[in-house]
């Protein structure tokens, strides 16, 4: 019971702070509604037993990742933007279809889902988790990490050219 | 189910108490220990030894008139000083304060004087919630319009994400060591047992480069000198707070401290063997809880006069200074532990 009001609460306050993050005029509050969105769907981790995930989306994004937007933010001054024109009429019309097609697929697709994990099936524990990485997903997760330093790399190349 | 609850609220009272009842202290401690080093007398007059000073400096904060300068940013400017404040204070309810596993208190287990010493994610919760504490300073750089403001803002994010990976580099040599995300297991293991007879077997010893690490990482996680290039009072009046005053300009003090008695006990848990003490297999039940209490409280107290002693002994680095030793320093030398401690327990060599 707790589990499910715990659930709702951060639902609510997880969607109403996306909702913030993409409507609000001003870039800095933008970026806070991210992180408060991104805190809930920590909590709705946690509350499917999931603690490690839950702790490592805080930790990465909300602790680390989020910061970074906030520092090119405030370095860029954060000019509040000026209500932007209808400049194409059609794209309120197929924004507002193919929004309508993703809500429906969403409510069919979560009709059916439990809020809280049944106990016992708790498989987020950083040890289930660290086997799967080294062990089945060893290949994947070797990849990635060369893919990231490739991205680095490369990061620091197209930097370097300019000067 | 109502016995649990006041056993976990009056842990949850007592422990934030006493974190509480050490930010006054601490502040005493700051100024007497700086007019200490610095051969003057420092507050002397009110109370005994001037121990009451906090007191008054508190009741001085709380009448000062409460200034929102025009044009900043209300709701954020507002908000920053409390997220200082929750962070600090959410951050010590994963960290074993003392020993009480065999205790019970009204047919209800005590688990340890540790608030949440049931969960599984441990020293990751602190660390995780502990990073959302650069929110705070930032935002009041930005919200306050101010310039310098701003500035210390700035220096504070880029520092604070800098120094956060080799503080966790640090950390995750001891995870691997202990095997375990809490901090219960990590005291466990460092007690009861020695090297040679006589040395202990805290972390400290086989990762000495990890502690090093780590202690000079919290030093800039706290934004305490050598570090405070957010607040830089030469050349930024006082960074991100230069606009605050009253109990808002206390909030930011207040978080500070508590981040620093935080810092201390997770220094002392991580690699100083927590609340265990050479002898301790003798005692059990609330006698063995007592002498734990006094065995952490006195590693706390060397550890938190550390950072007044650092404070008032070392001038503050350059910005690029801070920069180097955090990236090309502590950053491979944290790797190095992390290698030195694979290596060696793959050898053998620790347990």
């Amino acid at each position: 019971m707790m589990g499910t009001a715990v659930f709702y609460l951060v639902a609510v306050v997880g969607v109403v702070s996306a909702l913030v993050a993409v409507s609000h005029k001003n870039p800095v509050v933008n970026v806070l509604s991210l992180v408060v969105t991104l805190f809930c769907i920590a909590v709705s981790y946690a509350l499917l037993g999931a603690e490690f995930l839950a702790a490592a989306q805080i930790l990465v994004y909300a602790g680390a990742i989020l910061v970074l937007f906030l520092f090119v933010v405030m370095l860029l001054g954060a000019p509040e933007e000026p209500p932007v024109g209808e400049r194409r009429p059609f794209q309120r019309v197929a924004g507002l279809a193919l929004a309508g097609i993703a809500a429906a697929g969403s409510i069919a697709v979560l009709a059916g889902i439990r809020v809280a994990a049944p106990a016992g099936a708790a498989q987020g524990t950083a040890e289930a988790l660290g086997r799967l990485l080294v062990g089945p997903y060893l290949f994947a997760f070797e990849f990635i990490s060369v893919l990231l330093l490739a991205a680095m790399v490369g990061a620091l190349m197209l930097v370097k050219r300019k000067h | 189910m109502w016995a649990e609850i006041a056993v976990s609220a009056v842990k949850v009272a007592v422990i934030a108490g006493t974190v509480l009842t050490l930010v006054a202290v601490m502040e005493w401690v700051e100024r007497r220990g700086a007019a200490f080093i610095q051969d003057r007398l420092g507050p002397n007059r009110v109370g005994p030894l001037g121990l009451f000073q906090p007191i008054v400096d508190a009741v001085k904060l709380l009448f000062k008139e409460d200034l929102t300068p025009a044009n900043v940013n209300r709701g954020l400017y507002l908000l920053a000083p409390m997220i200082s404040v929750s962070v600090a204070l959410l951050t010590f309810i994963v960290i074993p304060f003392g020993a009480g596993k065999d205790i019970t208190v009204f047919g209800v287990p005590l688990g340890g004087i540790e608030v949440a010493p049931d969960l599984g994610v441990g020293v990751l919760f602190l660390l995780a919630i502990g990073s959302l504490g650069v929110y705070g300073i930032v935002l009041a750089g930005w919200s306050s319009n101010n310039k310098y403001s701003l500035l210390g803002g700035l220096r504070s994010s880029a520092q604070l994400i800098s120094y956060e990976l080799s503080m966790t580099l640090a950390v995750l040599g001891v995870l691997l060591a202990t095997g375990s995300l809490r901090l219960d297991a990590v005291v466990a293991r460092q007690g009861g047992q020695f090297w040679l007879g006589v040395i202990p077997q805290w972390n400290v010893v086989p990762q000495i480069l990890g502690c090093i690490v780590f202690v000079v990482a919290v030093f800039a996680e706290t934004n305490r000198l050598p570090f405070d290039l957010a607040e830089a009072e030469t050349e930024l009046v006082a960074g991100y707070h230069v606009e605050y005053s009253s109990m808002k300009f206390a909030a930011f003090l207040m978080s500070e401290y508590m981040n620093m008695v935080t810092a201390s006990a997770l220094i002392v848990t991580l690699f100083f063997g927590g609340w265990t003490f050479p002898g301790m297999g003798r005692f059990s039940g609330w006698p063995l809880l007592a002498l734990s209490l006094v065995a952490f409280g006195i590693k706390l107290a060397f550890f938190l006069w550390l950072f007044v002693w650092v404070r008032w002994s070392l001038p503050r680095f350059r910005y690029d200074q801070l920069m180097r030793l955090g990236w090309k320093g502590l950053l491979p030398l944290a790797t190095l532990n992390l290698v030195w401690v694979g290596v060696a327990m793959a050898m053998g060599w620790i347990r």
